[in-house]
């Protein structure tokens, strides 16, 4: 008799406790966020977590009545890892939606698993144009190089800048850097005196910027990966190309703002096309800056940080949309079209390609208490990335 | 062109002195230490670190990372390497390799992934430009400085080695370690002494490199492979095969990117290859070596 009622107790009890976790399970919203915490791109993944951890504490963590769980995954930068983890968080986690991504490697290794599972998939940070259309389920945030490389083409050539040697780093980025801002530059009555590649892994600079510098063209348009940009930048100075009349433009990765301060006075006065800067003059962005230095001491939020924070917005404002209970499609239809203001000034997820159109800035490096920020002097509204136009 | 002959110099000049303490351990001490990057590694944080967080000039770096890295060898080299002299070649890897993996996390735990920027002195900063068009010959202070110290460093090392009584007795110890003993020569120091000389120049490397090569967590990683090319190509039993090969990988590699840059890493391993074919032992191999 005793043994019964222990038994019927303990039913009830497993009973309850799997309603319980159930019910949790329905209430929580899970966002899994796969970045590159260590390893060469471990920046990225640094800034993209502060601010979405900072955008959590600002904006509350329960959403339409669900609770939100960020799962933080470190993929290293190997997209063979990114996949694995992509595949853990939907299947084991059951994760509403994926962010982060900070190669566009990465992306495109988990972009079928996004399609197959219909989770949505936002990416805060690879910046390759084609992205978006690995997946429908694809939503960006970040930018694309073909952005910024094409507001460079139409800046240079109205300031003097007509022969340029261009030298990119020989991968996806790199590539629709190099070929965006040719046929923009071209279009414009440029012309592109020589195209270098650089290998990814490249130590030493020195060669490609001597061959440069004995082409002799009116500037040298830059991009690499954010850390190698110090690297050219100093060699570039050491070479003394700055005095024989060459000048350094390129796309913001080159001045990136997490690293500049440490680039001396070297970097003052060149200038860049990119989405964000860190000292852009708005009261949202100013916002954003304080609070993310409060939270972060000694980090300073970078175009990376403006993707992820924008990122958390994206997904909080589809699940408002949705009222909580959108499945992954439901989802993803709140997030096109989305329009609003971004520490980078006013921002929108075009419903047709679910990339970003955003203002591109041209910058320039100058010193504003003590110092170096990428200071914008100029802007080209709602660029749309061209890599989609065709 | 002649600028470009300049720098190739000065590139190879650089991989020399990173290379130069792993030809040391392994074709003096028979020892395979692909950890040697690790120190090379330590050299450069070290002189990052000083000047980032202590303002310490540039020039007094380098000595501190020489004796840092030097110092780093000798208690590895009593506690971990030792018991693995006799050791089959293939666990000598293994180990070795495991420490430098244990190094790449423990910095990037540590100090962080990031790159690490540092400013040199003014003076090492300007470039001076000799002739006129195309025989210009452009010199980078910072270069110029470079293949001054690997140059001072080359001499000493061979006088140390060929000269001196420890080069003697290092010489003896390796050839064979019974008979040294027996002479009275206490092979443990000689050894304790050499991989630490080794692990110094590697960390002084590391310390001049951080400029020109970066300096991030992976470095042991990436440099490996030019090491190896290095020291395979050069050979193992003397400073002069090393030394060459790295200035002909250094002026192949700096040369190629110039001339054709879609080709142009690839040059230092098809140079390689045909070399390897040429000569399997090496540039320089000297003979009755066991």
């Amino acid at each position: 008799m005793k043994k019964r009622q222990f038994l019927n107790t303990a039913a009830m009890a497993v009973l309850a406790l799997t309603a319980a976790s159930s019910f949790a399970q329905d209430n929580t919203f899970k966002i899994g966020l796969v970045l590159p915490m260590t390893g060469q791109q471990a920046s990225t993944g640094r800034q993209i977590e502060a601010a979405a951890r900072l955008y959590m504490a600002q904006n509350g963590s329960t959403v339409a009545g669900r609770k939100i769980e960020l799962i933080l995954k470190d993929d290293t930068s190997v997209p063979d890892v990114t996949k694995r983890l992509s595949q853990e968080l939907i299947v084991n986690d059951k994760v509403n939606v994926l962010a982060g991504f900070g190669i566009t490697p990465s992306a495109f290794a988990t972009a079928p698993m996004a399609t197959q599972s219909k989770t949505p998939m936002v990416v805060m940070a690879a910046a390759t144009s084609s992205i978006t259309q690995a997946s429908p389920y694809i939503v960006r945030t970040s930018f694309t190089l073909a952005q910024a490389a094409v507001a460079m083409g139409d800046w240079a050539p109205k300031n003097g800048i007509k022969k340029v040697v261009t030298l990119v780093s020989d991968y996806g980025p790199g590539i629709d850097a190099e070929k965006y801002f040719k046929e923009r530059l071209v279009f414009n009555g440029g012309q592109v005196i020589e195209s270098l590649r650089v290998p990814l892994r490249g130590p030493d600079f020195a060669p490609f910027l001597q061959k440069v510098r004995d082409l002799k063209p009116d500037a040298l348009f830059v991009f690499v990966p954010s850390g190698a940009g110090a690297a050219v930048m100093k060699q570039f100075l050491e070479r003394g190309m700055d005095k024989a009349g060459i000048k350094l433009i390129g796309t913001g990765d080159i001045t990136d703002d997490d690293q500049l301060n440490d680039m001396g006075d070297g970097a003052l006065g060149v200038v860049t096309s990119h989405h964000y800067s860190t000292a852009h003059p708005s009261a949202t962005n100013k916002k954003f800056v304080e609070a993310f230095e409060k939270a972060n001491p000694g980090m300073r939020p970078n175009f990376m940080a403006v993707g992820g924070y924008d990122g958390m917005r994206v997904i909080y404002e589809a699940l408002k949309a949705t009222k909580g209970k959108g499945d992954g499609t439901a989802l993803l239809e709140a997030m096109k079209g989305q329009i609003f203001e971004s520490p980078r000034g006013p921002m929108f997820i075009d419903a047709q390609t679910r990339d970003v159109v955003q203002n591109i800035y041209l910058r320039k490096v100058d010193k504003m208490n003590g110092q170096l920020y990428n200071v914008e002097f100029d802007v080209i509204k709602d660029v749309k990335d061209p890599g989609k136009t065709k | 062109m002649l600028t470009i002959l300049f720098d190739g110099v000065a590139y190879g000049m650089l991989l020399f002195i990173l290379a130069v303490g792993l030809a040391v351990t392994m074709g003096l001490m028979n020892f395979i230490n692909l950890a040697h990057g690790a120190f090379a590694m330590v050299g450069g944080y070290i002189t990052v670190l000083l000047m980032q967080q202590f303002d310490v000039p540039f020039l007094l770096c380098l000595p501190v990372a020489f004796f840092g890295s030097a110092l780093l060898g000798a208690v590895l080299e009593r506690t971990l390497y030792r018991p693995l002299y006799n050791k089959p070649h293939l666990d000598q890897v293994l180990f070795s390799i495991g420490l430098t993996f244990m190094a790449v996390a423990s910095v990037d735990y540590f100090i962080g992934s990031g790159q690490q920027i540092i400013q040199l002195p003014e003076w090492l900063k300007g470039r001076t430009e000799l002739g006129e068009g195309r025989w210009m010959l452009g010199m980078g202070h910072y270069r110029l400085f470079i293949i001054a110290v690997c140059a001072a460093l080359t001499v000493a090392l061979q006088y140390v080695l060929t000269k001196t009584r420890f080069g003697s007795r290092l010489r003896a110890s390796v050839d064979d370690q019974r008979v040294a003993a027996g002479l009275g020569i206490n092979v443990n120091w000689v050894f304790l002494g050499t991989f630490a000389v080794g692990s110094g120049l590697a960390g002084l490397g590391g310390a001049l490199g951080a400029e020109v090569l970066g300096l991030d967590p992976s470095f042991p990683l990436k440099f490996m492979i030019y090491f190896l090319i290095v020291v395979a190509v050069g050979g193992t039993s003397s400073i002069t095969g090393p030394l060459l090969a790295a200035l002909l990988l250094g002026i192949a590699d700096v040369a190629g990117k110039y001339y054709i840059p879609t080709f142009g890493a690839f040059i230092v391993y098809s140079l390689m290859i045909v070399i390897l074919i040429w000569r399997p032992q090496g540039l320089f191999v000297r003979k009755g070596a066991k």
